[in-house]
Protein backbone atom coordinates (compact mmCIF):
# COMPACT_ATOMS: atom_id res chain seq x y z
CA UNK A 1 0.00 0.00 0.00
CA UNK A 2 1.31 3.34 -0.48
CA UNK A 3 -0.34 6.10 1.84
CA UNK A 4 0.57 9.48 1.82
CA UNK A 5 -0.56 11.93 4.19
CA UNK A 6 0.93 15.16 3.46
CA UNK A 7 2.00 17.18 0.54
CA UNK A 8 5.15 17.20 2.30
CA UNK A 9 5.87 13.78 2.20
CA UNK A 10 4.95 13.13 -1.30
CA UNK A 11 7.63 15.94 -1.82
CA UNK A 12 10.55 13.73 -0.61
CA UNK A 13 13.42 12.74 -2.83
CA UNK A 14 12.96 9.27 -2.65
CA UNK A 15 9.76 7.98 -0.91
CA UNK A 16 9.22 4.59 -1.37
CA UNK A 17 10.56 1.62 1.54
CA UNK A 18 12.17 -0.40 -1.91
CA UNK A 19 13.35 2.65 -3.45
CA UNK A 20 15.11 3.89 -0.50
CA UNK A 21 16.62 0.34 -0.11
CA UNK A 22 17.87 0.31 -3.51
CA UNK A 23 19.54 3.70 -3.08
CA UNK A 24 20.86 3.12 0.17
CA UNK A 25 22.30 -0.28 -1.39
CA UNK A 26 24.00 1.62 -4.53
CA UNK A 27 25.39 4.40 -1.79
CA UNK A 28 26.83 1.72 0.06
CA UNK A 29 28.18 0.05 -3.14
CA UNK A 30 29.95 2.76 -4.24
CA UNK A 31 31.45 3.63 -0.86
CA UNK A 32 33.14 0.66 -0.49
CA UNK A 33 34.14 0.20 -4.16
CA UNK A 34 37.86 1.49 -4.20
CA UNK A 35 38.83 -0.82 -1.10
CA UNK A 36 37.10 -4.55 -2.91
CA UNK A 37 38.00 -3.66 -6.95
CA UNK A 38 41.18 -3.67 -8.98
CA UNK A 39 42.68 0.17 -9.22
CA UNK A 40 42.03 0.38 -13.03
CA UNK A 41 37.87 -0.07 -12.26
CA UNK A 42 38.05 2.65 -9.95
CA UNK A 43 39.36 4.99 -12.42
CA UNK A 44 36.57 4.15 -14.85
CA UNK A 45 34.25 4.39 -12.35
CA UNK A 46 36.16 7.72 -11.70
CA UNK A 47 35.71 8.85 -15.48
CA UNK A 48 31.77 7.49 -14.92
CA UNK A 49 31.13 10.08 -12.46
CA UNK A 50 32.90 12.85 -14.39
CA UNK A 51 30.89 12.39 -17.51
CA UNK A 52 27.15 11.61 -15.76
CA UNK A 53 27.99 15.67 -14.80
CA UNK A 54 27.47 16.21 -18.16
CA UNK A 55 25.49 13.89 -19.39
CA UNK A 56 23.20 15.37 -16.38
CA UNK A 57 23.06 18.65 -17.58
CA UNK A 58 22.74 17.74 -21.45
CA UNK A 59 19.56 15.81 -20.68
CA UNK A 60 18.02 19.15 -18.56
CA UNK A 61 18.68 20.86 -22.25
CA UNK A 62 17.85 17.63 -24.19
CA UNK A 63 15.85 15.84 -22.49
CA UNK A 64 13.65 18.44 -20.24
CA UNK A 65 13.80 21.42 -22.29
CA UNK A 66 13.93 20.06 -25.81
CA UNK A 67 16.55 22.12 -27.13
CA UNK A 68 18.66 20.11 -29.72
CA UNK A 69 22.33 21.13 -28.79
CA UNK A 70 26.07 20.24 -30.78
CA UNK A 71 27.88 22.75 -28.85
CA UNK A 72 28.16 20.77 -25.88
CA UNK A 73 32.63 19.98 -26.47
CA UNK A 74 32.80 23.89 -26.90
CA UNK A 75 31.43 24.09 -23.43
CA UNK A 76 33.38 21.59 -22.18
CA UNK A 77 36.76 22.65 -23.51
CA UNK A 78 35.83 26.42 -22.19
CA UNK A 79 35.23 24.74 -18.74
CA UNK A 80 38.36 22.79 -18.99
CA UNK A 81 40.97 25.69 -19.91
CA UNK A 82 38.90 28.41 -17.96
CA UNK A 83 39.79 26.07 -15.09
CA UNK A 84 43.51 24.83 -15.82
CA UNK A 85 44.40 28.62 -16.26
CA UNK A 86 42.81 29.13 -12.81
CA UNK A 87 44.87 26.64 -11.43
CA UNK A 88 48.41 28.11 -13.85
CA UNK A 89 47.69 31.51 -11.97
CA UNK A 90 47.57 29.38 -8.80
CA UNK A 91 43.98 30.08 -7.77
CA UNK A 92 42.63 27.43 -5.41
CA UNK A 93 40.80 24.34 -6.58
CA UNK A 94 37.26 25.04 -5.63
CA UNK A 95 37.25 28.63 -6.92
CA UNK A 96 38.76 27.55 -10.27
CA UNK A 97 36.02 25.07 -11.02
CA UNK A 98 33.07 27.46 -10.25
CA UNK A 99 34.51 30.19 -12.59
CA UNK A 100 35.06 26.76 -15.26
CA UNK A 101 31.21 26.15 -14.70
CA UNK A 102 30.52 29.87 -14.84
CA UNK A 103 32.43 30.74 -17.69
CA UNK A 104 31.03 28.24 -19.53
CA UNK A 105 27.35 28.96 -18.49
CA UNK A 106 27.94 32.35 -19.86
CA UNK A 107 28.93 30.86 -22.89
CA UNK A 108 25.61 28.44 -22.84
CA UNK A 109 23.48 31.90 -22.40
CA UNK A 110 24.86 33.14 -25.46
CA UNK A 111 25.11 30.50 -27.65
CA UNK A 112 21.19 29.90 -26.13
CA UNK A 113 19.98 33.08 -27.91
CA UNK A 114 19.44 31.78 -31.00
CA UNK A 115 17.45 29.29 -29.75
CA UNK A 116 14.57 32.04 -29.05
CA UNK A 117 13.95 32.23 -32.76
CA UNK A 118 15.68 28.27 -33.90
CA UNK A 119 13.97 25.44 -33.18
CA UNK A 120 14.82 21.62 -33.72
CA UNK A 121 17.50 20.64 -36.17
CA UNK A 122 17.91 24.80 -37.42
CA UNK A 123 19.56 25.07 -33.71
CA UNK A 124 21.44 21.65 -34.15
CA UNK A 125 23.17 23.19 -36.70
CA UNK A 126 23.81 27.11 -35.10
CA UNK A 127 25.25 24.96 -31.71
CA UNK A 128 27.17 22.75 -34.27
CA UNK A 129 28.71 25.57 -35.65
CA UNK A 130 29.39 27.36 -32.06
CA UNK A 131 31.25 24.08 -30.97
CA UNK A 132 33.62 23.83 -33.71
CA UNK A 133 34.50 27.77 -34.08
CA UNK A 134 35.58 27.08 -30.67
CA UNK A 135 37.50 23.70 -30.89
CA UNK A 136 39.67 26.04 -33.56
CA UNK A 137 40.16 28.91 -31.57
CA UNK A 138 41.40 26.79 -29.23
CA UNK A 139 43.46 24.81 -31.45
CA UNK A 140 44.92 27.65 -33.21
CA UNK A 141 45.84 29.81 -29.84
CA UNK A 142 48.70 29.31 -27.71
CA UNK A 143 48.29 31.45 -25.60
CA UNK A 144 44.45 29.97 -24.43
CA UNK A 145 45.38 26.30 -25.09
CA UNK A 146 48.98 26.41 -23.58
CA UNK A 147 50.72 26.15 -27.04
CA UNK A 148 52.03 22.65 -28.09
CA UNK A 149 52.92 21.41 -24.55
CA UNK A 150 49.18 21.73 -23.49
CA UNK A 151 47.99 23.13 -19.92
CA UNK A 152 49.75 21.22 -17.02
CA UNK A 153 46.93 21.24 -14.18
CA UNK A 154 48.01 21.18 -10.58
CA UNK A 155 46.99 17.96 -9.22
CA UNK A 156 44.94 18.32 -5.44
CA UNK A 157 47.23 16.07 -2.69
CA UNK A 158 45.21 13.57 -1.62
CA UNK A 159 43.97 13.86 2.32
CA UNK A 160 43.93 11.24 5.07
CA UNK A 161 47.01 9.62 3.48
CA UNK A 162 44.62 7.71 0.91
CA UNK A 163 45.93 6.69 -2.29
CA UNK A 164 45.66 9.01 -5.32
CA UNK A 165 43.44 6.85 -7.03
CA UNK A 166 40.98 6.22 -4.35
CA UNK A 167 41.23 10.04 -3.63
CA UNK A 168 40.16 11.12 -6.94
CA UNK A 169 37.12 8.10 -6.65
CA UNK A 170 35.85 9.99 -3.79
CA UNK A 171 36.33 13.56 -4.61
CA UNK A 172 34.39 13.10 -7.72
CA UNK A 173 31.58 10.68 -6.23
CA UNK A 174 31.04 13.34 -4.21
CA UNK A 175 30.73 16.31 -6.79
CA UNK A 176 28.48 13.78 -8.41
CA UNK A 177 26.08 12.91 -5.91
CA UNK A 178 25.86 16.61 -6.01
CA UNK A 179 25.11 17.60 -9.33
CA UNK A 180 22.87 14.60 -9.14
CA UNK A 181 20.82 15.79 -6.39
CA UNK A 182 21.20 19.40 -7.74
CA UNK A 183 19.37 17.77 -10.81
CA UNK A 184 16.67 16.30 -9.06
CA UNK A 185 15.69 19.33 -7.07
CA UNK A 186 15.35 21.29 -10.07
CA UNK A 187 13.58 18.80 -12.25
CA UNK A 188 10.88 18.44 -9.58
CA UNK A 189 10.50 22.29 -9.02
CA UNK A 190 9.00 25.22 -10.67
CA UNK A 191 12.07 25.59 -12.85
CA UNK A 192 11.89 21.92 -13.68
CA UNK A 193 8.06 22.04 -14.58
CA UNK A 194 8.66 25.15 -17.23
CA UNK A 195 11.56 23.01 -18.95
CA UNK A 196 8.93 20.62 -19.58
CA UNK A 197 6.33 22.79 -20.35
CA UNK A 198 8.46 24.35 -23.11
CA UNK A 199 9.08 21.10 -24.34
CA UNK A 200 5.72 19.90 -24.78
CA UNK A 201 3.67 22.79 -25.91
CA UNK A 202 5.81 26.06 -26.39
CA UNK A 203 2.64 27.98 -26.98
CA UNK A 204 0.26 26.49 -24.46
CA UNK A 205 3.62 27.39 -21.94
CA UNK A 206 3.85 31.12 -23.00
CA UNK A 207 -0.23 31.67 -22.20
CA UNK A 208 -0.33 30.47 -19.04
CA UNK A 209 3.02 32.71 -18.38
CA UNK A 210 6.04 31.02 -18.80
CA UNK A 211 8.65 33.51 -20.27
CA UNK A 212 10.47 31.29 -22.79
CA UNK A 213 13.58 33.65 -23.21
CA UNK A 214 14.18 33.31 -19.77
CA UNK A 215 13.66 29.31 -19.16
CA UNK A 216 15.16 28.93 -22.49
CA UNK A 217 18.39 30.85 -21.60
CA UNK A 218 18.98 29.62 -18.40
CA UNK A 219 18.18 25.37 -19.56
CA UNK A 220 21.38 26.50 -21.74
CA UNK A 221 23.12 28.43 -18.76
CA UNK A 222 22.43 25.50 -16.46
CA UNK A 223 22.91 22.90 -18.27
CA UNK A 224 26.61 24.22 -19.71
CA UNK A 225 27.27 25.14 -16.20
CA UNK A 226 27.14 21.59 -15.75
CA UNK A 227 29.60 20.90 -18.91
CA UNK A 228 32.19 23.24 -17.65
CA UNK A 229 31.93 21.55 -14.66
CA UNK A 230 32.82 18.16 -16.30
CA UNK A 231 35.73 19.84 -18.13
CA UNK A 232 37.45 21.38 -15.31
CA UNK A 233 36.96 18.11 -13.40
CA UNK A 234 38.40 15.98 -16.46
CA UNK A 235 41.37 18.46 -16.39
CA UNK A 236 41.77 17.80 -13.20
CA UNK A 237 42.17 14.18 -13.11
CA UNK A 238 44.27 14.16 -16.45
CA UNK A 239 46.46 16.94 -15.17
CA UNK A 240 46.58 18.48 -18.55
CA UNK A 241 45.08 20.25 -21.57
CA UNK A 242 44.94 19.96 -24.87
CA UNK A 243 42.42 21.51 -27.22
CA UNK A 244 42.14 17.27 -28.60
CA UNK A 245 40.31 16.67 -26.30
CA UNK A 246 37.37 18.76 -27.12
CA UNK A 247 36.45 17.95 -30.40
CA UNK A 248 33.04 16.96 -32.02
CA UNK A 249 33.12 13.65 -30.97
CA UNK A 250 33.25 14.80 -27.17
CA UNK A 251 29.89 16.74 -27.90
CA UNK A 252 28.45 13.77 -29.99
CA UNK A 253 29.21 11.11 -26.77
CA UNK A 254 27.49 12.98 -24.66
CA UNK A 255 24.56 13.81 -26.94
CA UNK A 256 24.50 9.18 -27.48
CA UNK A 257 24.73 9.16 -23.55
CA UNK A 258 21.66 11.27 -23.33
CA UNK A 259 19.47 9.35 -25.91
CA UNK A 260 20.93 5.85 -24.56
CA UNK A 261 20.24 7.33 -20.91
CA UNK A 262 16.85 7.50 -21.30
CA UNK A 263 15.84 10.96 -22.52
CA UNK A 264 14.23 13.37 -19.29
CA UNK A 265 15.44 11.23 -17.02
CA UNK A 266 18.94 12.05 -14.40
CA UNK A 267 18.99 8.24 -13.59
CA UNK A 268 18.90 7.17 -17.51
CA UNK A 269 21.97 10.11 -17.65
CA UNK A 270 23.90 8.41 -15.24
CA UNK A 271 23.69 4.68 -17.02
CA UNK A 272 24.00 6.90 -20.60
CA UNK A 273 27.59 8.23 -18.67
CA UNK A 274 28.03 4.44 -17.86
CA UNK A 275 27.40 3.34 -21.34
CA UNK A 276 29.55 5.87 -23.28
CA UNK A 277 32.60 5.21 -20.79
CA UNK A 278 32.25 1.79 -20.93
CA UNK A 279 31.66 0.94 -24.92
CA UNK A 280 35.30 2.50 -26.20
CA UNK A 281 36.97 0.60 -22.69
CA UNK A 282 35.56 -3.24 -24.12
CA UNK A 283 36.38 -2.12 -27.56
CA UNK A 284 39.78 -0.67 -26.55
CA UNK A 285 41.11 -3.43 -29.03
CA UNK A 286 40.02 -1.60 -31.99
CA UNK A 287 38.84 1.71 -31.54
CA UNK A 288 37.80 2.45 -35.04
CA UNK A 289 34.62 0.34 -33.99
CA UNK A 290 33.48 2.52 -30.95
CA UNK A 291 31.12 4.94 -33.37
CA UNK A 292 29.98 2.44 -35.16
CA UNK A 293 28.69 0.56 -31.86
CA UNK A 294 27.09 4.25 -30.77
CA UNK A 295 25.14 4.55 -33.37
CA UNK A 296 24.14 0.70 -33.98
CA UNK A 297 23.21 0.85 -30.00
CA UNK A 298 21.18 4.62 -31.06
CA UNK A 299 19.18 2.67 -33.49
CA UNK A 300 18.35 -0.37 -31.67
CA UNK A 301 17.84 2.32 -28.34
CA UNK A 302 15.32 4.66 -30.68
CA UNK A 303 13.16 1.29 -32.47
CA UNK A 304 13.07 -0.77 -29.74
CA UNK A 305 13.13 1.06 -26.10
CA UNK A 306 12.52 5.00 -26.94
CA UNK A 307 12.76 5.53 -23.47
CA UNK A 308 16.52 4.33 -23.19
CA UNK A 309 18.21 2.50 -20.43
CA UNK A 310 15.91 4.26 -17.85
CA UNK A 311 12.97 2.86 -20.04
CA UNK A 312 14.10 -0.89 -19.47
CA UNK A 313 14.75 -0.08 -15.50
CA UNK A 314 11.59 1.33 -15.16
CA UNK A 315 10.14 -1.67 -16.60
CA UNK A 316 12.01 -4.66 -14.40
CA UNK A 317 10.89 -2.36 -11.69
CA UNK A 318 7.32 -2.76 -12.95
CA UNK A 319 7.72 -5.98 -13.23
CA UNK A 320 8.80 -7.20 -9.47
CA UNK A 321 6.31 -4.43 -8.18
CA UNK A 322 3.41 -6.32 -9.79
CA UNK A 323 5.01 -10.17 -9.61
CA UNK A 324 3.21 -12.17 -9.35
CA UNK A 325 0.86 -10.92 -12.14
CA UNK A 326 2.04 -9.35 -14.93
CA UNK B 1 -15.30 51.64 -18.13
CA UNK B 2 -15.59 47.75 -19.09
CA UNK B 3 -12.92 44.99 -17.81
CA UNK B 4 -11.96 44.43 -21.23
CA UNK B 5 -12.38 47.01 -24.34
CA UNK B 6 -11.23 45.20 -28.06
CA UNK B 7 -11.31 48.07 -30.52
CA UNK B 8 -11.30 47.86 -33.92
CA UNK B 9 -8.94 44.66 -34.04
CA UNK B 10 -7.97 43.75 -37.51
CA UNK B 11 -5.58 41.19 -38.54
CA UNK B 12 -4.81 39.71 -42.09
CA UNK B 13 -2.64 36.28 -42.83
CA UNK B 14 -1.56 36.75 -46.30
CA UNK B 15 -4.94 37.95 -48.53
CA UNK B 16 -7.05 36.58 -46.05
CA UNK B 17 -8.68 39.55 -44.01
CA UNK B 18 -9.09 37.04 -40.44
CA UNK B 19 -10.38 39.71 -38.32
CA UNK B 20 -11.51 43.08 -39.68
CA UNK B 21 -12.50 46.08 -37.29
CA UNK B 22 -13.78 43.91 -34.92
CA UNK B 23 -14.39 45.42 -31.42
CA UNK B 24 -16.71 44.53 -28.22
CA UNK B 25 -16.47 45.85 -24.69
CA UNK B 26 -16.57 43.15 -21.94
CA UNK B 27 -18.07 43.91 -18.34
CA UNK B 28 -16.95 42.64 -14.95
CA UNK B 29 -18.37 39.18 -14.36
CA UNK B 30 -20.17 39.19 -17.58
CA UNK B 31 -20.21 35.86 -19.97
CA UNK B 32 -19.72 36.79 -23.18
CA UNK B 33 -20.73 34.15 -25.85
CA UNK B 34 -18.89 34.49 -29.60
CA UNK B 35 -20.34 32.37 -31.85
CA UNK B 36 -20.03 32.20 -35.94
CA UNK B 37 -19.50 29.70 -38.36
CA UNK B 38 -16.35 28.12 -38.83
CA UNK B 39 -13.41 30.04 -40.64
CA UNK B 40 -15.15 33.56 -39.25
CA UNK B 41 -12.31 34.54 -37.13
CA UNK B 42 -13.10 33.72 -33.47
CA UNK B 43 -10.18 31.70 -32.57
CA UNK B 44 -8.26 34.48 -34.39
CA UNK B 45 -9.95 37.15 -32.12
CA UNK B 46 -8.77 35.21 -28.62
CA UNK B 47 -5.34 34.97 -30.25
CA UNK B 48 -4.89 38.52 -30.63
CA UNK B 49 -6.25 39.49 -26.83
CA UNK B 50 -3.89 36.63 -25.77
CA UNK B 51 -1.23 37.79 -27.33
CA UNK B 52 -0.87 34.34 -29.52
CA UNK B 53 -1.35 37.14 -32.62
CA UNK B 54 -0.25 40.43 -32.99
CA UNK B 55 -3.21 42.13 -34.81
CA UNK B 56 -2.44 44.46 -37.75
CA UNK B 57 -4.35 47.64 -36.14
CA UNK B 58 -6.95 48.13 -33.24
CA UNK B 59 -6.59 47.75 -29.83
CA UNK B 60 -7.04 45.53 -26.87
CA UNK B 61 -7.24 47.55 -23.34
CA UNK B 62 -7.69 45.03 -19.93
CA UNK B 63 -8.29 47.24 -16.83
CA UNK B 64 -7.81 50.55 -19.08
CA UNK B 65 -3.84 49.08 -20.21
CA UNK B 66 -3.39 48.03 -23.33
CA UNK B 67 -1.76 44.52 -24.10
CA UNK B 68 -0.93 45.18 -27.92
CA UNK B 69 2.34 44.59 -28.36
CA UNK B 70 2.77 42.41 -25.05
CA UNK B 71 4.17 38.68 -25.02
CA UNK B 72 1.36 36.06 -24.14
CA UNK B 73 3.43 35.31 -20.80
CA UNK B 74 3.29 39.36 -19.34
CA UNK B 75 -0.39 39.12 -20.19
CA UNK B 76 -0.89 35.63 -18.16
CA UNK B 77 0.88 37.78 -15.49
CA UNK B 78 -1.70 40.43 -15.95
CA UNK B 79 -4.57 38.04 -15.47
CA UNK B 80 -5.83 36.69 -18.55
CA UNK B 81 -5.65 33.23 -18.80
CA UNK B 82 -7.34 30.70 -21.85
CA UNK B 83 -8.10 27.49 -23.23
CA UNK B 84 -7.38 25.95 -26.37
CA UNK B 85 -9.90 24.43 -29.24
CA UNK B 86 -7.80 21.82 -30.01
CA UNK B 87 -5.94 20.98 -26.39
CA UNK B 88 -2.55 22.37 -25.99
CA UNK B 89 -1.10 20.07 -22.77
CA UNK B 90 1.86 19.26 -21.22
CA UNK B 91 0.99 15.76 -22.34
CA UNK B 92 4.43 14.24 -20.61
CA UNK B 93 2.90 15.50 -17.27
CA UNK B 94 0.92 14.96 -14.80
CA UNK B 95 -2.57 16.38 -14.31
CA UNK B 96 -0.65 17.49 -10.91
CA UNK B 97 2.04 18.97 -12.80
CA UNK B 98 -0.49 20.36 -15.04
CA UNK B 99 -2.53 22.27 -12.87
CA UNK B 100 0.92 23.02 -10.75
CA UNK B 101 1.73 25.20 -14.31
CA UNK B 102 -1.12 27.07 -14.04
CA UNK B 103 0.40 28.80 -10.72
CA UNK B 104 3.65 29.46 -12.42
CA UNK B 105 2.81 33.08 -12.18
CA UNK B 106 1.51 32.83 -8.84
CA UNK B 107 5.23 31.60 -7.88
CA UNK B 108 7.77 33.27 -5.82
CA UNK B 109 10.12 32.49 -8.63
CA UNK B 110 13.69 31.80 -6.31
CA UNK B 111 16.22 29.80 -8.36
CA UNK B 112 18.21 29.09 -4.79
CA UNK B 113 14.64 27.50 -3.64
CA UNK B 114 14.59 25.16 -6.64
CA UNK B 115 18.54 24.40 -6.48
CA UNK B 116 17.85 23.25 -2.51
CA UNK B 117 14.82 22.00 -2.56
CA UNK B 118 13.30 24.42 -0.73
CA UNK B 119 9.41 23.41 -1.24
CA UNK B 120 7.52 26.01 0.57
CA UNK B 121 5.98 27.93 -1.86
CA UNK B 122 5.45 24.34 -3.39
CA UNK B 123 3.22 22.81 -0.42
CA UNK B 124 1.22 26.97 -0.62
CA UNK B 125 0.14 26.30 -4.46
CA UNK B 126 -0.38 22.46 -3.80
CA UNK B 127 -3.70 23.53 -1.72
CA UNK B 128 -5.13 25.66 -4.43
CA UNK B 129 -4.45 23.25 -7.01
CA UNK B 130 -6.30 20.83 -4.44
CA UNK B 131 -9.33 23.13 -4.40
CA UNK B 132 -8.91 22.99 -8.11
CA UNK B 133 -8.92 19.13 -8.35
CA UNK B 134 -11.83 19.11 -6.36
CA UNK B 135 -13.77 21.55 -8.38
CA UNK B 136 -13.45 19.59 -11.05
CA UNK B 137 -13.59 16.16 -9.75
CA UNK B 138 -10.24 15.08 -10.94
CA UNK B 139 -8.81 13.30 -7.95
CA UNK B 140 -8.61 9.74 -9.85
CA UNK B 141 -6.17 11.35 -12.44
CA UNK B 142 -4.27 13.47 -9.71
CA UNK B 143 -1.21 11.24 -10.72
CA UNK B 144 -1.24 9.66 -13.74
CA UNK B 145 -0.01 11.15 -17.34
CA UNK B 146 -2.40 13.66 -18.94
CA UNK B 147 -2.02 11.79 -22.79
CA UNK B 148 -3.73 8.53 -21.19
CA UNK B 149 -6.40 10.48 -19.56
CA UNK B 150 -9.57 10.17 -21.63
CA UNK B 151 -10.72 13.25 -23.84
CA UNK B 152 -13.26 14.27 -21.36
CA UNK B 153 -10.61 14.71 -18.89
CA UNK B 154 -7.71 16.57 -20.87
CA UNK B 155 -10.77 18.76 -21.14
CA UNK B 156 -10.99 19.33 -17.76
CA UNK B 157 -7.21 19.67 -17.52
CA UNK B 158 -6.79 22.19 -19.76
CA UNK B 159 -9.95 24.31 -17.90
CA UNK B 160 -8.23 23.71 -14.54
CA UNK B 161 -4.87 24.77 -15.83
CA UNK B 162 -6.49 28.07 -17.07
CA UNK B 163 -8.34 28.37 -13.52
CA UNK B 164 -5.15 28.00 -11.82
CA UNK B 165 -3.85 30.83 -12.48
CA UNK B 166 -6.43 32.93 -10.88
CA UNK B 167 -7.89 35.42 -13.90
CA UNK B 168 -10.00 37.86 -14.23
CA UNK B 169 -10.60 36.96 -17.58
CA UNK B 170 -11.27 33.83 -18.52
CA UNK B 171 -11.28 33.10 -22.29
CA UNK B 172 -12.40 29.38 -23.04
CA UNK B 173 -12.27 28.43 -26.62
CA UNK B 174 -14.68 25.48 -27.55
CA UNK B 175 -14.73 23.83 -23.77
CA UNK B 176 -17.79 22.17 -25.02
CA UNK B 177 -16.59 20.45 -28.21
CA UNK B 178 -16.09 16.76 -28.24
CA UNK B 179 -17.67 15.83 -25.22
CA UNK B 180 -20.49 13.58 -24.10
CA UNK B 181 -23.74 14.74 -23.48
CA UNK B 182 -23.53 14.43 -19.79
CA UNK B 183 -20.02 15.69 -19.82
CA UNK B 184 -21.54 19.01 -21.46
CA UNK B 185 -24.02 19.56 -19.03
CA UNK B 186 -21.01 19.34 -16.50
CA UNK B 187 -18.86 21.72 -18.04
CA UNK B 188 -21.92 24.15 -18.53
CA UNK B 189 -22.85 23.95 -14.91
CA UNK B 190 -19.31 24.81 -13.88
CA UNK B 191 -18.72 27.69 -16.27
CA UNK B 192 -21.06 29.31 -14.37
CA UNK B 193 -19.77 28.05 -11.03
CA UNK B 194 -16.67 29.76 -11.95
CA UNK B 195 -18.29 32.97 -12.51
CA UNK B 196 -19.81 32.72 -9.10
CA UNK B 197 -16.82 31.15 -6.95
CA UNK B 198 -13.72 34.02 -8.20
CA UNK B 199 -16.22 36.10 -9.85
CA UNK B 200 -14.12 35.79 -13.05
CA UNK B 201 -15.31 37.54 -16.35
CA UNK B 202 -15.74 34.45 -18.89
CA UNK B 203 -15.42 34.77 -22.77
CA UNK B 204 -16.47 31.69 -24.51
CA UNK B 205 -16.70 30.36 -28.07
CA UNK B 206 -18.88 28.23 -28.85
CA UNK B 207 -20.56 26.24 -31.47
CA UNK B 208 -23.47 24.53 -29.58
CA UNK B 209 -25.85 27.64 -29.51
CA UNK B 210 -28.23 26.15 -26.93
CA UNK B 211 -26.04 25.75 -24.41
CA UNK B 212 -23.78 28.85 -25.16
CA UNK B 213 -27.25 30.80 -25.21
CA UNK B 214 -28.26 28.98 -21.73
CA UNK B 215 -24.52 30.34 -20.59
CA UNK B 216 -24.22 33.99 -21.99
CA UNK B 217 -25.58 37.27 -20.99
CA UNK B 218 -24.52 38.24 -24.26
CA UNK B 219 -23.73 37.22 -27.27
CA UNK B 220 -21.81 38.31 -30.53
CA UNK B 221 -21.85 36.83 -33.85
CA UNK B 222 -18.74 37.07 -36.20
CA UNK B 223 -18.43 36.08 -39.48
CA UNK B 224 -15.68 36.31 -42.44
CA UNK B 225 -13.92 38.84 -39.64
CA UNK B 226 -16.63 41.13 -38.86
CA UNK B 227 -18.66 41.58 -36.36
CA UNK B 228 -22.53 41.12 -37.63
CA UNK B 229 -24.29 41.16 -34.29
CA UNK B 230 -24.21 41.97 -30.46
CA UNK B 231 -26.86 41.59 -27.76
CA UNK B 232 -28.52 39.14 -25.76
CA UNK B 233 -28.92 35.09 -26.81
CA UNK B 234 -32.07 35.37 -28.27
CA UNK B 235 -31.36 39.27 -30.28
CA UNK B 236 -28.21 37.32 -31.80
CA UNK B 237 -29.55 34.59 -33.24
CA UNK B 238 -32.92 36.04 -34.31
CA UNK B 239 -31.03 38.98 -36.31
CA UNK B 240 -31.15 38.61 -40.32
CA UNK B 241 -27.04 38.81 -40.57
CA UNK B 242 -26.26 35.98 -38.12
CA UNK B 243 -29.10 33.39 -39.66
CA UNK B 244 -27.81 34.48 -43.11
CA UNK B 245 -23.96 33.54 -41.90
CA UNK B 246 -25.12 29.97 -40.78
CA UNK B 247 -27.52 29.57 -43.39
CA UNK B 248 -26.59 31.65 -46.45
CA UNK B 249 -29.44 33.22 -48.35
CA UNK B 250 -31.69 31.75 -50.85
Amino acid sequence: MDLIESYKEELQLVRKPWSRMWVAALLLFLLIMPWITQEYIVYIATIIFIYSIGSLGQNLLIGYTGQISFGQAAFLAIGAFTFGHCSRFGIPWPIGLIAAGLAAGIFGLIVGIPSLRLKGPYLAIATLGFGIAVYQIFANSDTLSGGRMGLIINKIDPVFGLDRSIFNYYFNLIIAILFTLLTYNIISSYMGRAFIAIRDNDIAAEVIGVNLMRYKLLSFAISSFYTGIQGGLYGLLMGYLEPNMFTFMEAVTLFVAVIIGGLASAAGSIMGAAFVVLVPQFFSGFKEMVPVVYGTAILLILIFEPLGLNGIWLKIRLYFRNWPFR
Amino acid sequence: MSLLQVDGLSISFGGIQALNGVGVNVEKEEILAVIGPNGSGKTSMFNCITGVYHPNSGNVLFRGESLIGLSPDSIARKGVARTFQNLRLFMHMTVLNNLMLGRHVQFKKNPLSAFLRLRREELKHRKVVEEIIDFLDLHPYRHSLVADCPYGVQKRVEMGRALALEPEVLLLDEPISGLTSEEKEETAYRITEIRGRYKTTILIVEHDLKIASRLADRMIALDYGKKVAEGSPEEVQKAPEVIKAYMGVD
